[in-house]
C-alpha cells in the first residue's frame, strides 16, 4: 500500500481495533436501534389506543436509555469504524468510497434522518399532550423505525459488495451488491435477530422501571406482566425468523465460499467456523426459546439474570457471524480485485517481477544489499504482511513460523523463502507474496533477526516516515528486462 | 505551481476514477463542511457559555437557569455536528485520498482517540444536563460544575485533532519531520487557525442564541428573570465583540499561512469576505444601539451577511488548499499514470508470452520443499520417512495429498494439495519416493 503505515504491533497490526469498534457498534445498533425502536413505537401506540399512561411512561423511560446510548456510543462507534479503517486499510476504504459512493451517500442521508428523528421523538415525547399531537408523535416513531432499518439494509449491501466475487470490477455497479446471494439471508437474519434481542433488552430494562409504585405507575406488577407476556410473543416469532434466515445463510455460505476460493476448496478453518455457527445458532435459539416460553407462562418465572444468558449467547452468535464475513473475504479485501494487503490483482505479477521496494514510496532502500537486507525485510513486512500480522504479538509471524519450524532449533532460511513464495497455494486465505525472490529473502532475513532479537515494530504514527528517492531508471517492462 | 522539494513523498494514487465530477465534490465539500463546522461551533461555544453562566449562577440564580437552557441546545447540536460531519469527511476522502489518509496515519493515535474522546464528552454533556435539577447544592453542585468543565475541555481538545489533520495534509513536504500528533502541531500554522476557530465558535453561538431565545415563539418560562430584548442584546453583544476580535485573529491566520498556497485569488476572496465581515459588524453594532422594542429586527439580515462571510472564508480556504497541493496532486497523477502504463505494458507482454511449459517434477517440488526436506524433519516428516511409509505406493501419497488427515500430534496438519492436479501429484509422488530412497 502506498500510504504511511499506521501500525499497532501488539494488536495484530491493529485490525483488532476495527473489530472491537465494529462489534460494539453492531451490538448496540441491532437490539437498541433496529430492534427496540419499532417495539417502543408499538408500546406508545398501544398505550395511546387503550389509554394506559403507565405503558406510555414505561416506553418513555426505556427510550431515554436507548436515546442516550445510541446518540453517544452507538453513533460514534459507527463513525469509528470508518475512522479506524482509514488508519488500518486506507487502500480498501479509499477504493470502496470511490466505487460505492452513492451507497455511502444515501447511507449518510438516512443516518441524518435517523439522528434527527430520534432526537425529535424523544425530546418531544412529553410535549405531546393532546390526542392529535400524540398521533403525530407516534408517526415520528414509525418513521424512525423505518429509517434505522434502512440504515442497516444499506450497510449490509456495502458489506456484501466487498465479497461479491468477480463481477463488480467489470461492471462496478451499485446493484451488483444487492444481488449478492448472501444479501437477503443476511438482512433477514439481522432483522429478526435485532427484534429478538431488542425484545429481551426491553424486557430486561422493564425490571428496573417497574419496581416502585408511583403516580404514573400505579400497578408495577401488572405492568410488568403486561409487557413480559407480549415481549415473549415477539421473542418466539422473531426466533423463528432468526432460525430460518440463519439456516438459509448457513446453506448459502459454502456456495459463495467456493466461488470466492480460487482453488475451490474449503479450508479447515472455514469448516470449523461453519460447524460452530450451526451449533451456536442452535443453542442460541434454544436459550431464547426457553425464555420466550417462560415469559408466556408468568412474568415472574424468568428472573432478571436469566435474561443475560440468551443475550450473551446472542452476542456470541453475532460475533461469530461477523467473523465469517471477515474470513470469507480472505485473501481479498475486495473480492477478486484487491488483496488484504492492498495489492491489486492486476499488479501482482508486475510486482513479483519488478519488486515491491522499487515501486513503494515509504521505504528506506530500493536495492537490497547484504548490509541492508534485514532493514529491507522490515519494510517488506510493513508493506506485505503488517495489515494482518504482528511481529511477535497477536497473530504474529514469529508465532506462525514457530508452529511450523519449531521453537528449539534453527529455522532453515531457504525453506522459509520457498514457503513464503508458495504459501498462498497451500494456505488459500493468504495473499500471494507480492515481491521478488530477493525480497522474499530479505523478509526471511528480517524474520530471523526478529526471532533472535524480538523487537516491537513501530508504525508511522510514532516512528514517522522515510522516503527513499524514486529509482531514476524508467520502469522496466517484462520484455525489456534483462535476464538475471 | 510550486516546485516540489526532494523529500516530498509522491505516492501512487488508487487506480479508480472519482465517482462524480470533481467540481461536484468540491462544492459538496465546501458547503457540507460549513454546515458541519456551524454545529461544531455551536457545540463548542455552547459548552463555554454553559460553564460561564453556571458559574455566574452561584451568585444570581437567573444565570443558572440560563445555563440550563443553553445546555439543552448543546446536546442537540452535538449530535448534528457528528452526523453532518460525515458528508464532508466523505468528500475530503475522495478529493484528497493520498494526502488525507497520510495525515491520519501520521497522527494515528490521536486520530483513533477521537472515538472514545467524543463518546466521553457526549456522555458528560448528558450527565450534566440530566442531573441539573437534582445536583443543586453543596458538593454536588461543585461536582456538577466540574462535569460541565470536563465536557468543555474535551470539546476544546477534539477539534485540535481534526485541525492538525486538515493542516498537515496540505504540506506533504513536511511529512518526513512528523513523529506523531504533537509534533504535527508545529507544522503550518495550527495555533492561529485554532484561535480563529475558537473565536468563531463563541461568536456563532452568540448569534445562534440571540435568535434562539429571541424568536417569537421561544418558551422563556424558565427564564422569567430575563426579558426577551435583554437576552437578544446580551448574545448580540458577545457576537459583536468577538467578531471584532476576529479582525485581529483573521489576519494573524492569513499572514502565518505557509506561502506555498498563497495566490492573488486567495487574497481577493479572503479580503472580500473580510469586507462583508466589516459590514456585518457595523450592522451588528447598529442593532445594539436600538431600543428594546426594535432590537432583533435585523436578525435575518445579519445571518445572511454572516453566511456570505463564512462562504467566502470557506472558499478561500479551499482555494488555498488547492494551490498548496497543486504540485503534489500533479506529481501524484503523473506517477500514478506512469505506473499504470508500466503495469499495463507488463501484463500485455505477459499475456502475449507463450503459455508456460508443463512444470517438471523438480519445479513442482517447490510446493513441498518448504515443509519436507530430504532427511531432516522441518514442518512435516522428511522424505526418507515418507519413502519408507509409501515404498512402492506412490498412489498412497497422491490420495493423502488430496485430503490430508492429522496423524502426528506434534506437527501442524498438512493443507490439501488438490489444486496441483492429479497428474502433477502423481509425478511428485514418484519424485519424492526417488529422493527419499536416494537420501538414505
Amino acid at each position: 500500500m502506498d500510504f504511511p503505515s499506521y501500525y499497532l504491533d501488539h494488536l495484530a497490526g491493529g485490525r483488532l481495533i476495527i473489530g472491537l469498534i465494529a462489534t460494539l457498534h453492531v451490538l448496540i445498533n441491532h437490539p437498541l436501534a433496529v430492534g427496540a425502536y419499532p417495539l417502543l413505537t408499538w408500546m406508545e401506540w398501544w398505550a395511546h389506543k387503550n389509554n394506559r399512561p403507565d405503558v406510555d411512561h414505561l416506553a418513555y423511560r426505556i427510550t431515554f436509555v436507548v436515546f442516550i446510548v445510541t446518540t453517544t456510543v452507538g453513533a460514534m462507534t459507527g463513525v469509528g469504524i470508518w475512522l479506524s479503517t482509514s488508519l488500518f486499510a486506507p487502500f480498501a476504504i479509499g477504493s470502496l468510497l470511490r466505487v460505492f459512493f452513492w451507497g455511502w451517500f444515501s447511507e449518510w442521508l438516512v443516518f441524518i434522518s435517523e439522528v434527527a428523528l430520534i432526537m425529535w421523538w424523544f425530546l418531544t415525547w412529553k410535549k405531546a399532550d393532546t390526542p392529535e399531537k400524540k398521533r403525530k408523535h407516534i408517526k415520528i416513531g414509525v418513521a424512525l423505525s423505518i429509517m434505522s432499518w434502512l440504515t442497516m439494509a444499506l450497510i449490509v449491501a456495502v458489506l456484501g459488495f466487498m465479497m461479491k466475487p468477480g463481477e463488480w470490477n467489470q461492471t462496478r455497479a451499485f446493484w451488483d451488491a444487492m444481488t449478492n446471494p448472501l444479501y437477503l439471508p443476511q438482512l433477514g437474519f439481522r432483522t429478526f435477530f435485532a427484534l429478538m434481542t431488542g425484545s429481551v433488552f426491553l424486557w430486561f430494562a422493564s425490571f428496573f422501571f417497574t419496581k416502585k409504585k408511583s403516580a404514573l405507575n400505579p400497578d408495577p406488577r401488572g405492568l410488568r406482566e403486561w409487557i413480559v407476556y407480549r415481549l415473549s410473543h415477539v421473542v418466539l416469532i422473531s426466533l423463528l425468523g432468526t432460525f430460518l434466515f440463519g439456516t438459509w445463510y448457513w446453506n448459502a455460505v459454502p456456495e459463495t465460499m467456493k466461488a470466492n476460493s480460487s482453488v475451490a476448496l474449503l479450508t479447515q478453518e472455514f469448516m470449523n467456523w461453519h460447524g460452530q455457527f450451526q451449533t451456536l445458532l442452535g443453542w442460541t435459539i434454544i436459550a431464547f426459546l426457553v425464555v420466550g416460553i417462560g415469559g408466556l407462562g408468568s412474568s415472574f418465572m424468568i428472573p432478571r439474570w436469566a435474561l443475560l444468558i440468551p443475550s450473551f449467547m446472542g452476542i456470541w452468535l453475532l460475533g461469530h457471524f461477523e467473523r465469517a464475513r471477515e474470513f470469507m473475504r480472505k485473501p481479498w479485501v475486495i473480492g477478486e480485485y484487491m488483496y488484504s494487503n492492498g495489492v491489486h490483482k492486476d499488479e501482482l505479477a508486475f510486482l513479483q517481477s519488478e519488486g515491491l521496494l522499487k515501486h513503494a514510496t515509504y521505504v528506506k532502500h530500493r536495492e537490497i544489499t547484504e548490509a541492508n537486507k534485514a532493514e529491507c525485510g522490515q519494510d517488506i513486512f510493513m508493506l506485505a504482511c503488517s495489515r494482518c500480522h504482528s511481529t511477535t504479538g497477536l497473530n504474529g509471524v514469529i508465532e506462525k513460523f514457530t508452529a511450523m519450524y519449531g521453537a528449539d532449533k534453527p529455522w532453515d532460511s531457504a525453506g522459509m523463502q520457498l514457503f513464503i513464495k508458495g504459501m498462498h497455494q497451500t494456505r488459500t486465505f493468504m495473499p500471494p507474496f507480492p515481491g521478488t525472490d530477493a525480497e522474499a529473502g530479505a523478509l526471511v532475513a528480517y524474520l530471523q533477526q526478529l526471532r533472535a532479537n524480538p523487537q516491537t515494530l513501530p508504525g508511522a504514527q510514532s516512528a514517522g516516515i522515510v522516503i527513499a528517492p524514486e529509482t531514476t531508471k524508467p520502469a522496466m517492462t517484462a520484455a525489456a528486462q534483462p535476464k538475471r | 505551481m510550486n516546485a516540489l522539494l526532494a523529500n516530498t513523498p509522491i505516492p501512487r494514487d488508487l487506480p479508480l476514477p472519482l465517482p462524480v465530477p470533481e467540481w461536484v465534490l468540491v462544492v459538496c465539500l465546501v458547503v457540507f463542511f460549513l454546515v458541519h463546522i456551524l454545529f461544531v461551533n455551536l457545540m463548542v461555544g455552547g459548552s463555554v457559555f454553559v460553564v460561564i453562566a453556571e458559574w455566574m449562577g452561584l451568585k444570581n440564580k437567573r444565570w443558572d437557569a440560563l445555563a440550563h437552557e443553553i445546555a439543552q441546545t448543546v446536546t442537540v447540536n452535538k449530535s448534528l455536528a457528528v452526523v453532518m460531519g460525515i458528508g464532508p469527511l466523505l468528500c475530503i476522502n475522495l478529493l484528497y485520498t493520498m494526502q488525507w489518509y497520510s495525515a491520519n496515519a501520521l497522527t494515528g493515535h490521536a486520530w483513533l482517540l477521537i472515538v472514545p474522546l467524543v463518546i466521553v464528552a457526549f456522555l458528560l454533556t448528558y450527565l450534566h444536563k440530566y442531573t441539573w435539577d437534582t445536583w443543586t447544592s453543596g458538593g454536588k453542585k461543585t461536582l456538577h460544575q466540574l462535569i460541565g468543565i470536563a465536557a468543555m475541555l474535551l470539546f476544546f481538545f477534539i477539534p485540535l485533532i481534526f485541525l492538525a489533520n486538515v493542516n498537515l495534509m496540505m504540506f506533504p513536504s513536511e511529512w518526513e519531520k512528523v513523529r506523531g500528533f504533537f509534533s504535527s502541531l508545529s507544522i503550518g500554522n495550527v495555533l492561529p487557525r485554532y484561535l480563529h476557530f475558537m473565536a468563531a465558535s463563541i461568536a456563532m453561538t452568540g448569534l445562534f442564541l440571540a435568535g434562539w431565545f429571541g424568536r417569537k415563539n421561544a418558551d422563556l418560562s424558565h427564564l422569567d428573570a430575563f426579558t426577551r430584548p435583554e437576552l437578544r442584546r446580551l448574545f448580540y453583544k458577545v457576537c459583536a465583540y468577538v467578531t471584532l476580535g476576529q479582525f485581529v485573529l483573521g489576519p494573524l491566520l492569513l499572514f502565518t499561512l505557509p506561502s506555498v498556497g498563497i495566490t492573488t485569488q486567495v487574497y481577493v476572496i479572503i479580503f472580500s469576505g473580510a469586507a462583508v465581515g466589516l459590514l456585518t459588524v457595523l450592522v451588528l453594532f447598529g442593532e445594539l444601539k436600538r431600543d428594546d422594542t426594535r432590537i432583533g429586527s435585523r436578525y435575518w439580515l445579519i445571518v445572511a451577511l454572516f453566511s456570505f462571510v463564512v462562504l467566502g472564508m470557506g472558499s478561500g480556504r479551499h482555494v488555498y488548499r488547492e494551490a498548496a497541493l497543486a504540485g503534489h496532486k500533479a506529481a501524484i497523477k503523473d506517477r500514478t499514470e506512469r505506473y499504470a502504463a508500466a503495469v499495463a505494458e507488463f501484463n500485455k507482454n505477459l499475456a502475449a508470452a507463450p503459455a508456460p511449459a508443463e512444470q517438471s517434477a523438480e519445479q513442482l517440488f517447490m510446493n513441498c520443499a518448504a515443509c519436507h526436506a530430504p532427511n531432516v524433519k522441518l514442518v512435516g516428516p522428511p522424505l526418507t520417512e515418507i519413502a519408507q511409509i509409501y515404498a512402492g505406493n506412490p498412489d498412497g501419497i497422491v490420495t493423502w495429498a488430496k485430503a490430508p488427515g492429522k496423524k502426528r500430534p506434534e506437527l501442524p496438519q498438512m493443507p490439501p494439495m488438490i489444486h496441483l492436479g492429479e497428474a502433477n501429484l502423481r509425478k511428485l509422488a514418484e519424485l519424492m519416493l526417488e529422493k527419499g530412497a536416494a537420501a538414505k
